[in-house]
């Protein structure tokens, strides 16, 4: 049991940098997911935390003794691969054993823990199979069993969840939380899918360009994104850019998002606002469940306004819109019921109590 | 050992930060020293006697005398040299096509069949390939007897006559370079049927929606998608039908007089057999510009397949 | 599976389609008819000798159908084995042979895990080497290889010219490098994973080699013995040169050399010798052939 501590790590590989001063603190227990685009340092970040890759510089440490020059199997910790990794020849049995093997522990003492894990994992059936026997959804089970076997001081996966199918992938997931939930051990987790970071996740790191964009709690990262790159990382749909200004109108700020169509700014927000009056290059961000269709009863900070739908897609659940504002498309989230047919105009409403303003020079939201 | 000792001690004294670093180094000098013996082996039994062989050839018959490019000089005098490039290229180059005609025409055939009979009948169709050639070349040594050829047997059948297999030059010809095909079109089967499997089926399927008949299904799609396959296999086999020892030697040794005569024979004659050590080098030297020349078009295209994958 | 299913298909629509299956199966029935051509081209020699070899030599020699055994026998086959001097070329044979195979693949498995996992100054260059090497014929190499042994004998006193086991040396420069070849293939598609996972369970990098990468590269190391054993079994240039006394020559020479007494040609004993000298690798051929098919393509598929 342990934390895991970066401080301005860096990796270079000839002269390129894929990761470009990470601090980070992973509390004891604490289940991280890195979270970013393909490219953004977040597999090279955990392959120097597990002792795969060198450091260029900085330091890493786990349960407080730094671990720079520590080979691999002197870390204690265990890593799940995004294609599991299994040695072939071994059936599971020798599989989750292997490493204990190595490590000369007891017979009893390796026996009492696979099948401990096995159990936790429901795949005691398996033991004697090869892993060419296995679904994938039992595979993934597997890997996770060898790691856990370990009874390391930190796991790691590195996208273990990306080679199965859309349905399996959601029922590991929760698979993966409730191993979590019983095996409390520090997890620093690795995916491009921001949903499974949402849904796993303690705190969620999100990556990019080798830097650590916003650190935070999944509910945080959703609602308060402290960047452009997060807001529009986080969230599916994802978040609508604007291209807007802000005018002053009569002791209160207006929004202007083109000739004919404005709106008023949140009261509570025109203190935080008042500096930007003006401004070119501002971005209003505007989540797709924020726009929906016109209700009867109108609360404070919305507001109606009428475009021509291009695209419906009904989700079932939920329908889809989009139109174009500004030159951009943006897509409002809608009942199904409430109608909504591709050409024809709509009245939509926008609740601009959960808007953001960016400046869309820094990236930074405002 | 002592070499490795010292960069380990070195890394020592670096510092502690150099714990993995040192293992990623540690791993390279292991790498290395894994590689050692084929390095040695390389070394000592390919590349030192290649270049000994260049030294050898610039000495006179009795080894006594640096001559420089002499021995060279006097081979291309001889009109017995110029019989054996003349007969090396013919063999090897009217082999290969061969090959890679029969080969390819094989390879299609054996695919047209059903998928279950098909390992059956390429079993069969590669037992040449299979048979070390100095034994197979016996058979149809036997085969082509002056007096009791079995094949002679069966044209005197149609009123044809006797076929002076191995005792004339130009029929002798054409029986060495008949086992050169026999031995080695399988291999050209096997290396184009793998190929042929690798074409995606979609491919055949697009063109023959695209109205393709058989014909240009295998000009616009098999010879395309094969192409690489097609020109490493035939390059390949060039080298070794070029440099080819077995065959000649067991079936005609050269002869009638030299009219079979090549490279390695030639070679092996006059080096091992009449014992002038620096000219069988020199002859066997002048094999290399050829296989250079072929191996670094193999290289070229193993490399293009690379980058394409 | 798709040539089925779309036979299939076509039987059940209309006459518009029949052709289309007509075709096909008159482009099967060609096939057959050429394969079968084929077939008898390449086996013809093979069944020759075997026919050949059950004949005495009184029948050899006389004028009678060839292709036919009238009176068949075995007395070659007792002949030649009851012959000490055979079974000599043959226990040569398989001693050169199984050193050689176990050389090869000590050094090949070991140099190809070294190449194609764990990277050293050189070793991109050093892969493309061994490739180059295994074009080099062993007609280039004979002569000054011939010349190196009397400057060793000459230096050292040790005298390699003229014993079988001088082979052993020699033959791993054939079958090393092709073998080095495939196993980088086989080496270099185990997902890169797997040693990564080794090493966090805490495997040196000879325990990855031997516990993982050996095993799981089963079948290609099994092409890589066949095709080192196939090699150093059929080697005819090297054993010619360097061996001269019956005692020490290997199958392909012993045959030729010595059942071959001048003019006079014993046939029925030659072709007796050539087809026992080929069964071993016709034998391991008739039960690993996918192995040796899958060695045999490795070199150029997976380049």
């Amino acid at each position: 049991m342990a934390q895991v501590t970066l401080r301005k790590v860096i990796k270079k590989y000839d002269e390129v940098l894929a990761v470009r001063g990470v601090d980070l603190d992973i509390a004891d227990k604490e289940f991280i997911v890195l979270v970013g685009p393909s490219g953004c340092g977040k597999s090279t970040t955990l392959r120097m935390i597990a002792g795969l890759e060198e450091i260029s510089g900085g330091d890493i440490a786990i349960g407080g003794d730094v671990v720079n020059d520590v080979p691999p199997k002197d870390r204690d910790i265990a890593m799940v691969f995004q294609n599991y990794a299994l040695y072939p020849h071994m059936n599971v049995y020798e599989n989750m054993s292997f490493g204990l093997k190595l490590k000369r522990t007891p017979r009893q003492e390796i026996e009492r823990r696979v099948k401990q894990a096995a159990q936790i994992l429901d795949i005691t059936e398996l033991l004697d199979r090869k892993p060419k026997q296995l679904s994938g959804g039992q595979r993934q089970r597997v890997a996770m069993g060898r790691a856990i076997v370990r009874d390391p001081k930190v796991f790691l996966f590195d996208e273990p969840l990306s080679n199965l199918d859309a349905k399996l992938r959601v029922q590991m997931r929760t698979e993966i939380k409730k191993v979590h939930q019983k095996v409390r051990t520090t997890t620093v987790y690795v995916t491009h899918d921001q949903v499974e970071a949402m849904t796993l996740a303690d705190r969620v790191v999100v990556m990019n360009a080798g830097l650590i964009e916003q650190v935070g709690s999944p509910h945080d990262l959703y609602h308060s994104p402290n960047t452009k790159f997060v807001a529009g990382f986080i969230g599916s749909p994802a978040m609508n850019f604007i291209p807007c200004q802000v005018e002053q109108a009569a002791g209160a700020l207006r929004l202007r998002l083109n000739d004919k169509l404005a709106m008023p700014v949140p009261a509570s927000r025109t203190n935080r606002y008042s500096s930007v009056v003006g401004k070119p290059n501002l971005v209003l961000g505007l989540r797709p469940e924020h726009i929906m269709e016109t209700r009867p009863h109108t609360e404070s900070d919305q507001h109606d306004f009428e475009v021509p739908i291009e695209v419906v897609e009904p989700m079932g659940m939920e329908t889809l819109v989009y139109f174009t504002i500004n030159g951009t498309e943006v897509c409002g989230r809608i009942n199904p019921n409430a109608g909504g047919v591709a050409g024809q105009p709509m009245k939509l409403r926008a609740d601009l109590s959960n808007m953001h303003l960016i400046d869309d020079t820094t990236g930074k939201v405002l | 050992m002592a070499d490795i000792a010292a960069p380990n001690a070195t890394v020592l004294a670096a510092g502690s930060r150099s714990g993995l670093h040192k293992l990623m180094q540690r791993k390279s000098t292991i790498a290395f020293l894994m590689a050692l013996p084929l390095i040695l082996l390389i070394a000592i039994l390919v590349a030192y006697p290649a270049g000994y062989a260049v030294y050898l050839a610039m000495l006179n018959k009795s080894m006594s005398k640096f001559v420089g490019f002499g021995t060279f000089e006097f081979i291309l005098k001889r009109q017995a040299f110029w019989d054996v490039v003349y007969q090396s290229c013919l063999f090897a180059i009217s082999a290969v096509i061969f090959k890679a005609i029969i080969g390819f025409v094989v390879a299609h055939f054996v695919h047209n069949i059903p998928a279950k009979g098909q390992r059956k009948w390429r079993g069969m169709l590669l037992v040449p390939w299979v048979i070390p050639p100095a034994m197979s070349t016996l058979a149809w040594l036997w085969l082509f007897d002056p007096s009791y050829s079995a094949f002679n047997w069966i044209f005197a059948h149609f009123g044809i006559s006797a076929v002076p297999w191995l005792g004339e030059a130009g029929w002798a010809r054409f029986a060495v370079i008949l086992v050169n095909i026999w031995a080695g079109a399988p291999f050209f089967m096997i290396m184009y049927l793998a190929a042929l499997k690798s074409v995606p089926e979609q491919l055949h399927e697009a063109a023959a929606i695209d109205g393709a008949t058989w014909w240009q299904k295998i000009w616009y799609v098999n010879l395309p998608m094969m192409r690489n396959i097609i020109a490493i296999t035939a390059l390949f086999s060039l080298i070794v039908t070029f440099a080819n020892f077995d065959i000649v030697r067991v079936l005609t040794n050269g002869g009638p007089l030299t009219a079979t005569q090549i490279f390695a024979t030639w070679a092996f004659k006059v080096g091992i057999e009449s014992g002038d050590i620096p000219q069988g080098a020199a002859v066997s030297l002048f094999m290399a510009p050829i296989l250079a020349i072929a191996a670094a078009f193999i290289l070229r295209n193993i490399s293009k397949r690379g980058s394409e994958v | 599976m798709a040539n089925a299913a779309i036979a299939a298909g076509a039987a059940g629509r209309p006459i518009k389609y029949r052709s289309m299956s007509r075709d096909r199966q008159w482009a099967m029935r060609w096939s057959y008819f050429f394969l079968v051509l084929f077939v008898i081209f390449f086996l013809t020699p093979p069944l020759y000798m075997f026919i050949t070899s059950l004949k005495s030599s009184g029948e050899i020699s006389a004028a009678k159908n060839p292709w036919w055994v009238y009176a068949p026998t075995l007395s070659n086959y007792t002949e030649l084995l009851g012959q000490n001097q055979y079974l000599v070329f043959f226990r040569n044979s398989a001693l050169v042979s199984v050193c050689v195979v176990i050389v090869t693949m000590v050094i090949s498995v070991t140099a190809a895990f070294a190449l194609a996992r764990m990277k050293f100054w050189g070793s991109a260059t050093l892969a493309t080497g061994v490739f180059l090497t295994y074009l080099i014929p062993d007609s280039l190499l004979f002569i000054p290889l011939f010349k190196m042994f009397a400057f060793v004998r000459d230096t050292t006193g040790i005298e390699l010219m003229n014993h079988w086991w001088t082979l052993i040396i020699i033959y791993p420069t054939l079958s090393v490098p092709f073998a080095t070849w495939i196993m980088i293939g086989y080496f270099a598609s185990i997902p890169k994973e797997l040693d990564e996972a080794a090493l966090i369970d805490g495997a040196t990098w000879m325990q990855t080699l031997t516990r993982i990468f050996i095993p799981v590269a089963m079948p290609g190391i099994i092409a890589a013995t066949i095709f080192s054993f196939t090699v150093s079994w059929a080697q005819f240039l090297y054993p010619l040169a360097f061996t001269t006394s019956t005692d020490q020559l290997v199958l392909p020479v012993g045959i030729v050399t010595t059942l071959i007494k001048g003019d006079v040609f014993n046939w029925g004993q030659i072709m007796t010798g050539a087809l026992l000298g080929a069964a071993p690798p016709l034998i391991i051929y008739a039960f690993l052939m996918d192995y040796y098919i899958a060695g045999l393509t490795a070199g150029a598929t997976k380049g």
